[in-house]
């Protein structure tokens, strides 16, 4: 080392205040890399080790994200394996619940989950929280919500257990896995990657230890703490199909022509537009549509957003839309388009869809096609308690995409066997109708009087268009009036919007 | 404007779903079928199903017909006792073979009509036609009541009793020839049988463009999503509608000269050319609205 006198140097008390090196730095190594893999990594011998030392203890607030969808085995094996370690009254944040979180039942009458945070709930579990399972109502919250609330402070996060389907040592985890072909797969890791950022302790789940570095990767090591490996994360049928089934159902076909021809309309329809679908038959349906028009009238997008299908993978590779952004890969398709095309990207929910992003891409959006429970006379939509009132649903990106787009088209048809869906007072609002712009039925369009100049093109291109009270008289005319939900005074859930406020409450049901 | 008939999607006569939304796809027809696609033991609901939706349901300006069953089977009977008196638009005759099946289910009719004390004659009929001898009767069937709007050609029984299958529509050119010609003989509308390969439309419309150059005026689907391809092989083209509008104004300003002599741009304009002119803008007419139709 040169011998350098520091006081000699102008103003060195301003230049470093430390006068040596960072404590920690590392001498140099003389092993291959290969070998340094092997003992410097975050790998810990088994779930039980990671809990000990992520320093979990009651009271605590535990994540973790929905890409498995139906296939998720991460969430009953760590809540089980807590559950074991004795520790209780923890709040279980998720990105979102569904059907085969079934077990959660067991683990909060024990007392393990007190409180619960998530996008949505299905199965059984919702069927007994809509009965009155837990004391503490649970929290829901849109994904663009969730994540201002985890950047806000809102919902902190102490321990985040990720599930990913590779991880290296370091923990540079991804949604896929470049080493093998018929490995488990979900694609882009969205929801996570903000978990991971925000966490005090990030734990990585994975059945695939590869090879560092594990890039490009959805959530980087600076952002992981432990790495365990297991036999299994998830039931890859249950995570995703290989494609999308299209829809062939003459109705939703009928309704996914009208929201193109919509679209076409418009006027937002033109050379670079924007645009995201949402889940559900009719509303996948209309990209094929818009597909045709787009190839008629020689225009492309400028991007899609969203949940991303195979369809839109599709129009990709064609060259109808340059670029994606992905916060969720609905099928197999997506995912592998994420891991192979260059212009396929993953975003997490923050640059989705956060409330307190002024980057998010929602807010960049042309267009959205939304799914809907119930539409009432408000243009308020329900896409959370079904015609009995028990939760069945997940509020998703639905009033994100809805309040960043500049039209938000919600389909749906008019009637569900006996259940109507447009109403007088929906259920459960999720999405406030000052973000609606157009409810698209299979027998008719109705436009929010606030967009008067919509209305206007829609007309005059020839669309069904009536009034969202005509719709609702004819559903009522077809299967009548259904007798009023009976509740219990008890509220069991909180549906948050957004912004942070409670915008509306579920109740308990009265089944006596 | 004369009722337009180029499609009439049928609908399984035991399908409460399809039978409430069968007016939304936006076909000319909806023919409730209480025939071949409902099984012998759902026969009865089928029928009383129908009644309660013909007698319920609203399904604004389209035309509703009902597929009864053969009076030979014994069930024809029954199912026209109960759908007069829902008053449909047309009842349609399976496997007609001749001119008195015809008249035997006109009697039945008319007197069903007396009973219920609807009008005589408000129940139009439609006899299809599904033999080598119901072919051969074709003319015969076609004048043999004043109530038939039209008669139609059903391929898969007809392609059986001629020991062929169907396949490039070869097979079925004679039958289509002698239904049309018998149709026009009388003045009433042929229309075509069903193509069951729900998943080709490329055939589909092949199909369709061939029935169209025929003559037809529509054709029988099994499923919605053939609707609309069927309807733009109906679809003039631009050149042809902007002619029929000038022979139209031709033939007005003809009127209101008093000439019976109609002349466009020096050239004489014969009758038959001023019907299709009309009915091409009909066809024009009925493809360009699409009204929210109070139900």
């Amino acid at each position: 080392m040169k011998n350098i006198d520091l006081k000699k140097i102008p103003h060195i008390s301003e230049i470093t205040a430390q006068h040596g090196s960072f404590t920690g730095t590392p001498v140099k190594p003389k092993e291959t890399f290969l070998e340094r893999m092997g003992s410097k990594n975050k790998v810990v011998p088994s779930l039980e080790e990671a809990i000990r030392l992520s320093g979990l203890r009651d009271g605590m607030t535990i994540s973790f994200h929905h890409h498995f969808r139906n296939g998720d085995y991460v969430v009953n094996m760590v809540v089980e394996q807590i559950a074991k370690m004795g520790i209780k009254n923890l709040t279980l944040a998720a990105s979102s619940l569904t059907d085969i979180h079934a077990p959660l039942i067991e683990h909060i009458k024990n007392g393990v989950i007190t409180h619960i945070e998530t996008s949505g709930l299905r199965g059984k579990l919702a069927e007994e929280v809509s009965r009155g399972l837990m004391d503490f109502p649970i929290v829901f919250r849109s994904h663009g919500g969730r994540a201002a609330a985890i950047e806000s402070g809102e919902l902190h996060i102490d321990v985040a257990f990720l599930g990913a389907p590779s991880c290296d040592p370091y923990g540079n985890a991804n949604g896929y896995n470049r080493d093998e072909e018929n490995a488990t797969c979900c694609g882009s890791l969205g929801y996570a990657k903000l978990d991971a950022l925000h966490a005090d302790k990030c734990v990585i789940i994975t059945d695939h230890i590869v090879r560092f570095p594990n890039t490009p990767y959805g959530i980087p090591e600076s952002n992981v703490d432990y790495v365990v490996k297991v036999d299994s994360i998830g039931d890859p049928k249950g995570i995703m199909s290989g494609a999308t089934r299209f829809t062939k159902n003459p109705k939703e076909l009928l309704i996914a022509k009208t929201a193109a021809d919509v679209i076409e309309a418009s006027g937002y329809f033109y050379d670079g537009f924007s645009m995201q679908m949402g889940s559900g038959g009719a509303s996948l349906a209309t990209a094929r549509y818009l597909r045709e028009k787009m190839i008629e009238k020689n225009i492309h997008a400028r991007f899609a957003l969203g949940g991303i299908t195979g369809q839109i993978v599709e129009m990709h590779e064609e060259g109808l839309v340059d670029k994606i952004l992905d916060v969720q890969s609905f099928d197999l398709i997506a995912a592998n388009s994420l891991k192979n095309n260059r212009f396929h990207q993953q975003i997490d929910a923050s640059v989705y869809a956060s409330y307190l992003n002024r980057g998010a891409a929602v807010n960049e959006l042309d267009f959205v096609v939304l799914s809907a429970l119930e539409i009432d006379t408000d243009f308020n939509v329900n896409v959370m308690t079904g015609s009995d009132g028990v939760i069945r649903g997940a509020i998703g990106g639905h009033p994100d995409t809805a309040a960043g787009a500049s039209l938000s088209i919600v389909v749906a048809p008019l009637t569900r066997g006996r259940i109507p869906t447009i109403v007088d007072k929906v259920n459960t609002i999720v999405t406030p109708g000052s973000v609606v712009d157009v409810v698209v039925t299979d027998q008719g369009v109705a436009v929010n009087p606030a967009r008067p100049e919509i209305k206007e093109l829609l007309e005059a291109a020839g669309l069904p268009v009536t009034t969202i009270e005509a719709l609702r008289d004819r559903c009522t005319r077809i299967v009548g009036k259904p007798e009023p939900i009976k509740y219990k005074d008890r509220i069991v859930g909180v549906v948050m919007y957004r912004d942070n406020t409670v915008i509306d409450v579920i109740h308990e049901i009265d089944e006596e | 404007m004369k009722r337009l008939r180029r499609s009439m999607l049928f609908v399984p006569g035991n399908n409460p779903g399809m039978i409430r939304d069968a007016h939304i796809y936006g076909s000319d027809s909806i023919m409730f079928d209480l025939e071949d696609s409902v099984s012998i033991n759902e026969k009865d609901a089928a029928r009383f199903l129908v009644y309660n939706a013909l007698s319920s349901l609203r399904y604004g300006n389209k035309e509703l017909v009902v597929r009864i069953n053969d009076l030979s089977s014994g069930l024809g009977i029954q199912d026209l006792e109960a759908i007069v008196r829902a008053k449909p638009d047309v009842i349609r005759l399976p496997k007609t073979e001749c001119a008195q099946d015809v008249i035997d289910c006109e009697r039945e009719i008319e007197r069903i009509e007396r009973e219920a004390g609807i009008p005589v004659g408000t129940t139009g009929m439609m006899a299809a036609i599904e033999s080598g001898r119901g072919v051969l009767n074709a003319m015969e069937i076609a004048f043999a009541s004043k109530r038939l709007i039209g008669i139609a050609l059903g391929a898969e029984d007809y392609v059986t009793d001629l020991k062929t299958v169907r396949s490039d529509g070869t097979e079925l050119f004679f039958a289509r020839c002698m239904i049309l010609n018998a149709a026009r003989a009388a003045g009433i509308d042929a229309l075509d049988t069903v193509y069951s390969d729900v998943n080709n439309e490329e055939g589909f419309i092949k199909e369709a463009r061939l029935i169209r150059q025929l003559g037809f005026d529509g054709k029988s689907v099994i499923n919605p999503r053939q609707i609309p391809p069927l309807h733009q092989v109906f679809m003039p083209s631009e050149k042809d509608l902007i002619k029929a509008r000038a022979v139209i104004e031709a033939a007005e300003e003809a009127e209101r000269r008093g000439s019976g002599v109609i002349s466009l741009n020096g050239k004489m304009i014969d009758k038959p050319i001023v019907t299709r002119a009309r009915y091409l803008l009909d066809l024009a007419e009925a493809a360009s609205v699409t009204p929210v139709e109070e139900v």
